[in-house]
């Protein structure tokens, strides 16, 4: 596992309360992992607080999945 | 418990020096702003520090969002407000858009870099304070009683947002209150209208405050709390 995927994993586990045994990379936040709009949100903070980035919010609508997350942090940092 | 971090705006005077003074005697961890910190501010207690800050300024604004990063506000009391009165027809373009700027657009800047935190702990208590006026309407305050409106309905819907995260939002809607801001008006008429018949103190309003961001108050969400003495009644 990568490492920007590990963090990614961690803090999902974390901001959702779900367990790692749960998650896979395409695993939705909202629908399979039980997000509200609120949790996408916060998700998104601190992912940027996390990775030191700042992801525009036309971007982060784009962020559904850990495997999304995983690529938008990739390419940007 | 530790003592809980609380932001004031407009601490230096009136109902907002009354509300940071409160919560400090009581050992509260209180962070006061004001326009001019060079101003002679009130320094009897440890726990009550001043920041300087305007809200109708965007580099004030962003100067202050580091100091919220670093205080990490629990309590927000958005209380800092101005006054341009003229009657309607009078009303300059200016007179209508500073206190708009200030009464609203700065509540908003201010409670969104201070909600994030709230986020974060899942806990957090945010009181607007309104005036009668925005129920009402008061002559000659058009823009003050819009500001003060928009503030009670940002309130309700900043309480349906946060609500899941354990933070309440509520409004106080304060009716005429002896401070520097309501001194040049002549009262003799409008005291005959409370039935209380007196004006209030500005400690009738610090302690709704101090109740609303206690545990007392845990379920207590989206309101607007009136403190007049009865001169407006629903």
């Amino acid at each position: 596992m990568s490492e920007v995927l590990n963090k990614v994993v961690n803090i999902v586990c974390e901001q959702l309360s779900v367990d790692k045994d749960d998650v896979n990379p395409e695993s939705s936040f909202v629908e399979d992992l039980g997000a509200d709009s609120l949790d996408t949100v916060e998700l998104v903070m601190a992912l940027e607080e996390e990775f030191e980035v700042e992801i525009p919010d036309d971007q982060a609508e784009e962020i559904t999945t850990i495997q999304t997350a995983v690529e938008w942090i990739e390419s940007n940092s | 418990m530790e003592s809980r971090r609380v932001l004031v705006t407009g601490a230096s005077r009136g109902i907002g020096e009354a509300i940071a003074k409160t919560f400090a005697d009581d050992g509260f961890n209180v962070l006061g702003t004001c326009r001019n910190k060079k101003k002679s501010i009130p320094k009897e207690s440890k726990t009550l520090n001043f920041e300087e800050l305007d809200l109708s300024s965007s580099s004030s604004l962003d100067k202050f969002k580091k100091i919220v990063e670093d205080f990490k506000p629990e309590i927000l009391v958005n209380n800092a407000g101005i006054t341009r009165d003229n009657l309607f027809l009078r009303m300059t373009d200016e007179e209508w858009s500073s206190v708009i700027d200030t009464n609203l657009n700065g509540v908003f800047k201010v409670t969104k870099s201070v909600a994030k935190y709230m986020l974060k702990s899942r806990w957090g208590r945010i009181i607007n304070m309104s005036s009668v006026s925005g129920i009402m309407g008061n002559a000659g305050q058009a823009n003050y009683s819009a500001s003060k409106a928009a503030l009670e309905a940002f309130s309700k819907s900043l309480a349906k947002e946060l609500g899941s995260r354990n933070i309440t939002v509520n409004t106080i809607a304060p009716g005429y209150i002896q401070t520097d801001m309501t001194k040049d008006i002549d009262n003799t008429e409008l005291i005959k209208r409370i039935p209380l018949g007196r004006v209030g103190d500005v400690s009738e309003i610090a302690s709704l405050v101090k109740f609303l961001a206690s545990e007392s108050a845990n379920y207590i969400t989206g309101q607007t709390l009136v403190v007049d003495g009865g001169l407006f009644m629903r």
